[in-house]
């Protein structure tokens, strides 16, 4: 478990957070650029000597603003990764990958072995050569493996993705996402694309101008209309989570969030794995009765909570589907009056089973 | 191919060369580190310092390196007294007096290097457990090689033909300090002497050319390593 609370004034700008990340788990920083993530990393890393505010790994207290107490960078055993992969040029992959690893004292037990690194991120035809040799995609799965092998009590990711082109970042993602399930270490993921978070992360902060907005798990940040200047319009929806109960006749999976059972389109679906969907408020249709003969998959009995104006001449309908899972419908102002929608009502929400996109996060097995 | 008088202008003018680079390396990487890395008081005035071999004339250097390091010097006297070192008018001195007025060239080298150095390799060096001198020379100083190498070839290359400063402090010995400028020059002021300057001066020609090619190749060298 981290826990960090931070202040730091840097001529105009202003940063005061305060949030905690746990053990296993990935919590994404997220915000626009310049609201701070990358400054809050520094600090939190020790790279960066913050105005006041503590910074607790478990039970060591590596910053203490109080007590004049901070624990050199070199100390802290953060596994950070940057924006730009950061290697040594003059290092061979091998070399880079040893680096932490070399200096750590011989007390320190290694739990994470230099091969488990290299079959974990699929390192082992790169490492005789140099970074210069590697592509983007390469260099930070191997600047992934360096920080793993300094043994980190947490990890640091700072954008790792963002210089990457988006062929890169989905060859990437899946390492990203294998390294979250192999160990049970901490991860803060900065990022500014919420497509990653919601891929990665299952809890959310949300940054803006330095401070935090919003705090919590994905699903709850999800229909936080803060959250909507930060992503765009366009990608306002909720973010459900369930597991999955069967693997339909048609090889879909059928994924039981709140009362209802979504239907969706995942490769290699494991029943009982855990799945993140993010359901977009512009693919919810809204009925008062239940349609016959439509393609459309799911058909969920949900209850209206609120109804809010969203941007031009539409509404945001916030649909209640049960065991506090809720979902974001944005449908015309007009449609509204039609259905005469108001809060309490009954109705269904209807939902593509192909606009639907499920992420699966597995069981952590350490 | 070459005479006995050549041939020890030669040796000698590559030994003083050599032996004025190691004794500037060191130094200079410090005051370069210094000069980037670091902010004091009098920091302009130390830079200026640095640099004076730059601008003052050679015979200006030999002669202040007279003044301290001549046997009645206050450093040269406490050499020669403590330790039985004397540096004027030897070949120890010719390349003390090479290597003052190369430094400026290396340190400059050191520096432009240094200054394009990555600091957020070193970020990363910490990160990763690596102490202050631990990171310079696990990271700042294999970054920095090709600069140092370049600074070298360069204060190698221009040390062979160091003249004002070697001949006012070291004086012109053949055997102890007559390198090829100064064997040159001894040459010019004797009678029918032309045909040996000459040839020390294509000796001379294509030494510095050798020296060239050379540092070019090693900077290819570095800079495929490193990658660039």
């Amino acid at each position: 478990m981290l826990r960090v609370e931070l202040q730091k004034r840097r001529g105009e700008f202003a940063l005061d957070v305060a949030f905690s990340a746990p053990t296993p788990g990935v919590t994404a920083l997220l915000g626009r650029s310049g609201c701070g993530k990358s400054t809050l990393i520094s600090l939190i890393a020790g790279l960066l000597l913050p105005d006041a505010g503590r910074v607790v790994v478990d039970d060591d207290v590596l910053y203490d603003g109080a007590r004049h107490l901070s624990v050199d960078a070199r100390h802290r055993r953060m596994g950070v990764v940057f924006q730009d992969a950061r290697l040594f040029p003059h290092l061979a992959v091998r070399a880079n990958l040893e680096y932490g690893a070399r200096r750590l004292a011989a007390a320190v037990s290694k739990p994470i072995g230099f091969d488990d690194v290299v079959g974990l991120l699929g390192l082992g035809g790169l490492l005789e050569r140099r970074p210069h040799q590697l592509s983007g995609g390469e260099k930070q799965r191997v600047a992934l493996g360096r920080a793993l092998r300094a043994q980190p009590r947490l990890m640091l990711l700072d954008e790792p993705l963002a210089s990457l082109d988006l062929a890169r970042r989905e060859e990437v993602l899946p390492y990203l996402e294998r390294l979250r399930d192999a160990f049970a270490i901490p991860i803060v993921y900065v990022s500014h694309q919420f497509d990653e978070v919601l891929r990665l992360a299952t809890r959310v902060v949300l940054l803006d101008s330095g401070r935090v907005v919003a705090d919590g798990d994905i699903a709850t940040v999800s229909r936080d209309t803060r959250l909507r200047e930060i992503v765009g319009p366009d990608s306002v929806g909720a973010v459900v989570a369930g597991h999955v109960e069967h693997i339909d006749a048609a090889g879909l999976a059928v994924v039981r969030v709140g009362d209802a059972e979504l239907t969706v389109e995942l490769d290699d679906a494991v029943v009982g794995q855990r799945i993140q969907i993010q359901v977009l408020a512009r693919d919810v249709i809204v009925a008062t009765e239940l349609p016959r003969a439509i393609s459309v998959r799911n058909r969920v009995a949900a209850r209206v909570v609120s109804i809010a104006p969203d941007v031009g001449r539409s509404v945001l309908v916030e649909l209640d589907i049960g065991r506090t899972s809720t979902l974001l419908a944005r449908i015309t102002a007009r449609a509204s009056q039609e259905l005469e929608l108001a809060s309490d009502k009954q109705v269904w929400a209807l939902i593509k089973a192909v606009s639907l996109r499920g992420h699966a996060f597995s069981v952590p097995t350490r | 191919m070459l005479s006995n008088v050549e041939s020890e202008a030669l040796w000698l003018s590559l030994s003083i060369a050599a032996r004025s680079v190691l004794l500037n390396l060191p130094f200079a990487v410090l005051v370069a580190w210094l000069l980037t890395r670091t902010r004091f008081a009098g920091r302009t005035l130390f830079d200026a310092f640095v640099h004076l071999p730059l601008v003052l004339p050679p015979v200006v250097v030999g002669y202040l390196l007279l003044v301290l390091f001549g046997i009645r010097g206050p450093i040269g006297g406490w050499l020669h007294d403590r330790f039985g070192i004397q540096l004027a008018f030897t070949s120890a001195g010719a390349a003390l007096a090479t290597a003052v007025m190369s430094f400026p060239l290396v340190v400059r080298s050191i520096r432009i290097s240094l200054e394009n150095v990555d600091r957020g390799l070193e970020d990363a060096a910490r990160t990763l457990g690596a102490g202050p001198v631990d990171r310079f020379f696990s990271i700042t100083l294999p970054l920095i090689a090709p600069g140092i190498l370049a600074g070298a070839v360069t204060a190698f290359a221009a040390g062979l033909g160091e003249f004002g400063a070697v001949i006012t402090f070291a004086s012109n010995i053949p055997g102890e300090t007559r390198t090829l400028p100064l064997a040159l020059y001894t040459a010019l002021q004797t009678p029918d002497g032309d045909p040996v300057a000459a040839r020390l001066a294509i000796i001379s020609l294509s030494l510095g050319f050798a020296g060239l090619l050379v540092a070019e190749f090693l900077n290819r060298l570095m800079r495929r390593r490193l990658g660039r």
